[in-house]
């Protein structure tokens, strides 16, 4: 018994295999989503200092508008429209299309091309109404 | 020999038919956050200024502070299912991942909470 426990194939490391976009996009979203709960939290933060009053809100809005604030801000919507666009591909895959392996990688880079633009038409729209 | 009747003997084994409520939750909350989504940002792009007085009249409308509770609601329970999920497959000592787990609800539920009072708040002008 021993001995077929020790024989059995084990499957290698994640570091041996070779990157590929399905994997890569796959791990963004989780990361993506890691990143989008600190976002809801700081939305959450947002709502409770308009409710607090002139003050608080002029504080908090000194940090969004500072340099670091504007770079997650960035990161934040950019996150936003990825992980969007890659779960309305998850939910094609639930309902059972697009599983074929030409077709994920042109809806894997149809998901990186439409993130980056709905990112930079957002970031113009928000910087040309302000 | 036991003197039970076969339908005895299966009852309560088996499925609960409870395992696919955390898949589907999160299937119906992203479902729910596509068009929320996108009606948030386009609202918050419409808003020529930030200032306070915007956001103040922005919350008062009916339209925008349903929605954006219901946002609050979608967002924050799809944000717990998603974390937890992560929790559970990176963890592996099982007391951090349960604390963790719990750690993670609270944290949720409470901003969630919190941010539909801020909402509420400002709707009815307190």
């Amino acid at each position: 018994m021993a001995m077929t426990t020790i024989n059995r194939p084990l499957s290698p490391h994640l570091q041996i295999y070779k990157p590929q976009l399905t994997s890569l996009l796959s791990i963004t979203h989780r990361g993506t989503g890691v990143f989008l709960t600190l976002g809801a939290l700081f939305l959450g933060c947002w709502l409770l200092s308009i409710a607090n009053g002139p003050e608080s809100y002029g504080n908090l809005q000194k940090y969004i508008l500072a340099w670091y604030g504007q770079v997650f801000l960035f990161a934040w919507v950019f996150s936003l429209y990825y992980h969007l666009c890659n779960g309305i591909r998850h939910l094609f895959w639930d309902i059972g299309l697009g599983l074929e392996i030409r077709t994920t990688y042109l809806s894997g880079y149809t998901v990186i091309a439409t993130s980056i633009l709905l990112t930079l038409v957002t970031w113009c729209l928000a910087g040309a109404a302000t | 020999m036991s003197l039970r009747t076969p339908l005895g003997r299966v009852l309560g084994l088996g499925s609960a038919r409870e395992g696919a409520h955390h898949w589907w939750a999160q299937r119906l909350t992203a479902v729910a956050l596509i068009p929320l989504t996108l009606w948030l940002v386009y609202s918050v792009v419409c808003m020529t200024t930030l200032d306070y007085i915007a956001a103040i009249g922005w919350l008062q409308s009916p339209i925008t502070s349903s929605l954006l509770v219901l946002f609050v609601i979608a967002l924050f329970y799809h944000a717990q299912l998603g974390m937890q999920v992560v929790i559970e497959d990176y963890v592996e000592c099982e007391v951090i991942k349960i604390t963790s787990i719990v750690v993670l609800k609270f944290i949720i539920w409470f901003t969630g909470l919190a941010s539909i009072m801020a909402i509420l708040k400002v709707f009815l002008g307190l």
